[in-house]
């Protein structure tokens, strides 16, 4: 690919049409993880001191009403595309040899699958103080 | 032909650094977000374990990684609206330089103080062996 100036990290691509929705895909959850990431370091870390984050913290505090679970849910499924779709974007930068390419981007998604699992279980199963 | 590494080799100055810590910055919040899910899923899984993981976040060593995370996540973020806005803007790239530098302006002026609110325990600490605090 040629990179027409130094003004732009990636140009946007041209033919294929797959390509070009990951491009914009980044670019829209980029935006959304600007908010929802800086926000989350934020209050996990100014607000709130790691010092005082037992998991008896994450159950009766940070996760006893449904909207922060659902902030913290939406995060998870931003990053698993933002994350997952510019580490695929890496392998294919430096990757040539098929085969190895082909096992990286498996064990890629595969994991990103995996995350999203336990990450929403987790979310779903961890009971919400007074909500029984 | 000697190999120079790739981020040696191409001079493409301020877009090339750019692009460079975009890359390592955001490959390095890539691992910290596989950790981290992991670790939220013990609070449900293995509850004493993850106060174990917590107490090496609040420790010097984890707290100074979590100053490293939280520079990473700034610039990522704030050089990623600086590409946002010169993709949708391209006659922005005529004051590229501008938005170059207010990056790392803002970058300073909000990662110092979040830096000294992270490792706060540690200098407090500090001041109140020399009694000052």
């Amino acid at each position: 690919m040629q990179l027409g100036s130094y003004s732009r990290a990636r140009a946007r691509p041209s033919g294929s049409r797959r390509e070009v929705y990951v491009w914009y895909l980044m670019r829209i959850t980029g935006v959304a993880l600007f908010v929802l990431a800086l926000a989350h370091f934020s209050i996990l870390h100014f607000i709130w001191d790691p010092a005082e984050q037992t998991a008896d913290f994450v159950i009766n505090e940070r996760w006893n009403q449904i909207f922060w679970r659902g902030f913290d849910w939406l995060l998870l499924m931003t990053v698993l595309f933002h994350g997952w779709l510019g580490v695929r974007t890496v392998i294919l930068d430096y990757v040539h040899r098929p085969h190895l390419r082909f096992y990286l981007l498996a064990v890629l998604y595969f994991s990103g699958v995996f995350l999203l699992i336990i990450g929403t279980e987790v979310v779903l199963t961890l009971p919400v103080p007074g909500a029984e | 032909m000697t190999r120079v590494p790739t981020l040696l080799r191409y001079r493409g100055r301020e877009g090339m650094l750019a692009w460079a810590f975009h890359r390592i910055a955001g490959i390095g919040i890539f691992a910290f977000v596989v950790l981290h899910v992991i670790d939220i899923y013990l609070v449900g899984g293995n509850p004493e374990l993850y106060d174990e993981v917590l107490a090496f976040y609040a420790s010097l060593p984890g707290r100074l990684l979590e100053v490293v995370l939280g520079a990473a996540l700034l610039y990522h973020a704030l050089n990623g609206l600086r590409i946002i806005i010169l993709d949708l803007w391209p006659s922005m790239t005529a004051y590229h330089r501008v938005l170059w530098w207010g990056t790392w302006a803002i970058f300073i002026v909000v990662g110092v103080p979040g830096a000294l609110i992270i490792m706060r325990p540690v200098w407090l600490e500090w001041l109140q062996a020399l009694g000052l605090a």
